[in-house]
């Protein structure tokens, strides 16, 4: 893939976006909305992430706005003391896009779930990220429909049973990961709510891309899915199940970093590193085009996370849809000056005396 | 540019002096018929008569060749006085081939001109349309003062030099009839030359083979003699000013672009390609450097979603569509209502339901405008009577929007859209300012120096609108429903039924003026009232009706919702209200229940407007039973 060249200067992240020198603080982020949502749900924690990483950023907090759909992650702008607005279901990445391609100056977030992400506004996702739209898009991911009470979503595993799917759910679930890839996504990464310090790290480096930046967030939801993801905190499962990406390093994991992911053939996959040659560990370059090799990442470990990858998949450069289009807007602006009265008249006319 | 007329030499021919003359042209879908009628438009227009076009073309890009379903005709009526619709009854219909005999022959009355293509009509191609004998040789004809000429075969005679293959060289046939056509009406040629030029310029020998046919067409009519008379019909004497033609949409572009700069916002248009509105974009995508930004999605409630989310963002959202788009962006134009942001929902109406005709006309869209949404979400309707008048609905419904901070849908529909007239170019400097002052400071009534995004102007009930990156006066805004003045999440009951109450308020509020009756004896009984594009039939009919003697009144509605203030008073002035429309009584079902007048619904959905003869019809009908 390459980046599209139109004379357009390497636009930095957060370029355009004003900035202050005033020290920012979480609680300055904190609207005086109360928080609702149900208690040891994974969403406090991501609130809580979001909250302290943002100050760090510097910008001006009237210049950051979160858009979300509908789901208990979707109230999250509610408890963000910056511009918000909590729309309908699904229908974030479209409102957003209209947001953030007419407005430079501001940095825009979307908050959406796996149900309204994945399931009715997929399709806006898709587009938002095949467009490269400059957003910075938060699935949380649940896989479960929470405000409606539980029932399977679009990333339910296979079998599951609920309210609506009394004898197990029969329909295959998405992966988020491999389908922002497959959707020509930029910027792809996981992170879990259970870990501060890699959620933030990811946040960071969300905020840092220019173009769509998507997050998705395993995030327990106690009532309705409780337990889904003990396996990822358990202190000793999780060091067997987690694979941390880190660009630049040999993708290493497990107990005294014993396990290794290798090339096989067209695709990865997990070994003994004692079982391989130390060269043919495969060192993490989310810098490549060919989105290939973060697919055949996002492929490992099956849906009952027996592995399961966290951290940056993918982050290349192409110019984002917004400053494209608007590129265009300044470049017709240049070459003609606004002339209504001209306009109107146009070529040929008559004059009645 | 000047005008060449009678700058190629006339015979001696009689010239017959008309004061308005009805052309159609009819073809198959690949004939060109309606690039040919936009010419003769366009050469009419640059002549100073007034006009009015009537195209009508098939859903299919091409449907199979010969066929019934595959006829393209484009109408135009032209006169040296102001007329109202494209005509009735054509007074010339050229047909190129036996299908678009079949389908317009009905229309055209006895005595009429019938200028026929023969090189079409093949037995296949006759039996293909179910004629089993020849209409060139059976007598049924003779009815029609009938032309019967080789179009194709000449056409490819003229060319041969040129080099081009046969099938393209008959291909320019329909140069031949504009040619033709052109020379019978004294029509100035110098503008289409040029036209064609300049649309084939980069096939040079295609540009000058069409030109070629062009002259070969006019040259025909000249030296050939089958033509005895040719015709003229004088400028017409209309108001003072400077004209150009122009179709319902570009129009409607045009308004849109006027009102980013008379609002002084920047305009962001959401749309997804729909017939027949698709042309809005196409236009506004031309005109990017008035800080128009316009947004292809990848659906049409994505589309809604971008334009609100621009407005939200302090732009001019717009949103471009038909009917069935309307039915997919209902939830977020709900959310507009909610939110409280201006939003301009542009709604061409066509053929329905669900896909209906799309290439067709209808009116058939009011009450989904009106009550198409979830809960009590009253949203202004404004709706332009004719293709030019689509600019100022478009400055009247963005002034509507920005001022009560509300989505507003205007209704257009296929008729105006495709169809065209002479506009006065207005003087931009006499078009109102419609700007808007966003929220700035803190504007809590308790003195907290906080910011209340939903504390209302006491006058228009409009809410304060502050956009993102105002330092002070950051706020969250949704679907939810609010609290009165702080806009923080509510359930509360009192809350709920108080703001549903505001919201209507400030919808029926509205600053709509009030409605005009004409009614030159000042006696009439009968008012017929109307909306949107069947103003033209419904005048046109009234003049009929008055010129057999009759007293009948007319109004227009221009704004759907809210109706004008003084409405109700007008409608109870009369002994009867008649109210023609494209749908089967959508305007009046909305007037009988909200001011208990028994009106008369007369209706016709038939994909294309009013005839104002069958409108004389049935107005003298109910004038004579008062």
């Amino acid at each position: 893939m390459t980046t599209i060249d139109l004379g357009l200067p390497n636009i930095g992240a957060l370029d355009g976006v004003p900035t202050t020198d005033e020290k920012q603080t979480a609680k300055q982020y904190t609207s005086d909305n109360e928080v609702r949502w149900c208690p040891g749900c994974g969403d406090y924690a991501i609130l809580a992430a979001v909250r302290s990483f943002l100050p760090e950023l510097g910008l001006k907090r009237e210049n950051i706005t979160f858009v979300s759909g509908i789901g208990c992650s979707s109230r999250f702008p509610y408890y963000m003391n910056t511009y918000g607005m909590h729309s309908i279901h699904g229908r974030a990445p479209a409102i957003a896009t209209g947001l953030s391609v007419s407005r430079p100056d501001l940095s825009v977030w979307v908050v959406t779930g796996d149900g309204d992400a994945l399931s009715i506004g997929g399709n806006h996702l898709i587009h938002a990220l095949r467009r490269n739209v400059n957003l910075k898009i938060l699935l949380f991911n649940n896989r479960i429909y929470g405000l409606t009470k539980g029932q399977y979503s679009p990333t339910s595993e296979v079998g599951k049973v609920t309210k609506s799917t009394p004898m197990g759910s029969v329909d295959y679930p998405f992966n988020p990961i491999s389908l922002a890839l497959g959707a020509e996504g930029t910027f792809v990464a996981r992170a879990l709510d259970t870990d501060r310090k890699q959620l933030t790290e990811v946040l960071r480096a969300a905020a840092h891309h220019r173009g769509s930046a998507l997050v998705e967030i395993y995030q327990g939801c106690p009532i309705f899915n409780d337990g889904a993801f003990d396996v990822l905190k358990d202190s000793e499962e999780k060091e067997r199940r987690i694979i941390p990406l880190k660009h630049g390093e040999p993708i290493r994991f497990g107990v005294d970093k014993g396990m290794c992911v290798v090339r096989e053939g067209l695709t990865l996959a997990v070994r003994k590193v004692e079982e391989v040659n130390e060269a043919d560990i495969v060192v993490h370059d989310e810098t490549l085009e060919d989105p290939a090799y973060a697919f055949a990442l996002s492929r490992i470990g099956e849906h009952n996370l027996n592995y399961t990858t966290v951290g940056v998949f993918r982050s290349v450069n192409r110019t984002a849809y917004d400053d494209l289009a608007r590129n265009q807007v300044a470049t017709a602006t240049a070459s003609k000056a606004p002339d209504l009265q001209s306009l109107l008249t146009g070529k040929d006319t008559w004059t009645v005396a | 540019m000047s005008l060449d007329v009678g700058s190629a030499p006339h015979r001696d021919t009689e010239v017959r002096k008309l004061d308005r003359v009805v052309i159609r042209f009819a073809g198959d879908s690949g004939d060109g018929m309606q690039l040919t009628g936009d010419r003769f438009t366009s050469e009419t227009a640059l002549f100073g008569n007034d006009l009015s076009t009537l195209p009508n073309f098939p859903a299919e890009i091409r449907a199979p060749a010969g066929t019934l379903p595959g006829v393209s005709s484009f109408q135009l009526h032209f006169a040296d006085y102001d007329i109202l619709t494209p005509g009735d009854r054509p007074d010339v219909l050229v047909v190129m081939n036996p299908a678009a005999l079949k389908a317009n022959i009905g229309d055209l009355p006895h005595g009429a001109i019938l200028i026929i293509n023969t090189d079409e009509f093949s037995k296949r191609a006759l039996q293909k349309v179910g004629y089993e004998t020849d209409p060139l040789e059976d007598g049924s004809l003779e009815p029609y003062q009938l032309h019967k000429i080789a179009m194709a075969t000449i056409t490819r005679a003229a060319l041969e030099e040129t080099g081009l293959s046969k099938k393209d060289a008959e291909r320019a046939k329909n140069m031949f009839a504009l040619g033709l056509l052109s020379w019978m009406y004294h029509r100035p040629t110098e503008g289409t030359e040029r036209f064609l030029r300049e649309k084939f310029a980069k096939k040079p020998d295609i540009a000058e083979a069409n030109v070629l046919a062009f002259r070969t067409g006019f040259n025909y009519g000249e030296t050939t003699e089958s033509f005895a008379v040719t015709y003229e019909v004088a400028p017409a004497k209309l108001d003072q000013g400077t004209y150009r033609q122009i179709t319902g949409n570009t129009a409607l572009a045009y308004g849109v672009v006027a009102a980013g700069q008379l609002s002084k916002l920047p305009v962001f248009l959401g749309t997804y390609p729909i017939t027949p509105a698709s042309d809005i974009l196409h236009e506004l995508s031309k005109h990017k450097n008035f800080n128009v930004t316009t947004f292809q999605a990848e659906d049409e409630i994505s589309a809604v979603g971008a334009a609100l989310g621009a407005s939200f963002g302090g732009s001019l959202g717009v949103t471009t569509t038909s009917g069935p788009g309307i039915a997919l962006k209902s939830e977020t134009i709900g959310l507009a209502v909610m939110t409280e942001l201006p939003l301009l929902v542009i709604g061409v109406q066509r053929g329905g339901p669900s896909t209906g005709l799309p290439t067709k006309t209808e009116q058939a869209d009011l009450l989904q405008a009106m009550f198409g949404r979830n809960g009590e979400a009253p949203v202004p309707i404004v709706a332009p009577q004719s293709p030019s008048d689509c600019f100022d609905a478009a400055v009247e419904a963005t002034r509507i929007a920005l001022k009560y901070r509300t989505p507003v849908i205007l209704l257009s529909d296929g008729y105006i859209a495709n169809g065209s007239e002479p506009w006065m170019v207005p003087d931009v400097a006499q078009l109102p300012d419609i700007s808007v002052r966003f929220a700035t400071e803190p504007n809590a009534p308790d003195g907290s120096g906080e910011f209340w995004p939903y504390l209302r102007d006491p006058e228009t009930l409009a809410r304060a609108w502050a956009v993102p990156g105002t330092p002070g006066l950051a706020h969250r805004i949704g679907g939810l429903e609010k609290a009165d003045g702080k806009g923080g999440i509510s359930y509360d009951p009192d809350n709920h039924d108080k703001m549903v109450r505001l919201r209507q308020a400030k919808i029926d509020g509205i600053d709509v003026p009030d409605i005009e009756v004409e009614d030159p004896s000042g006696e009439a009984r009968v008012l017929v009232l109307g909306w949107g594009s069947s103003f033209g039939p419904i005048r046109a009919g009234c003049r009929r009706v008055r010129g057999k003697g009759h007293n009948i009144a007319q109004a227009h509605l221009r704004h759907l919702n809210p109706f004008p203030k003084n409405l109700g008073e007008v409608l109870r002035k009369y002994d009867k209200v008649v109210i023609p429309e494209m749908n089967l009584g959508q305007l009046a079902l909305l007037v009988r229940a909200r001011y208990l007048v028994d009106a008369i619904s007369y209706t016709k959905v038939a994909g294309l407007p009013f005839k104002a003869e069958e409108l004389q019809d049935a107005l003298t009908e109910i004038v004579k039973g008062v």
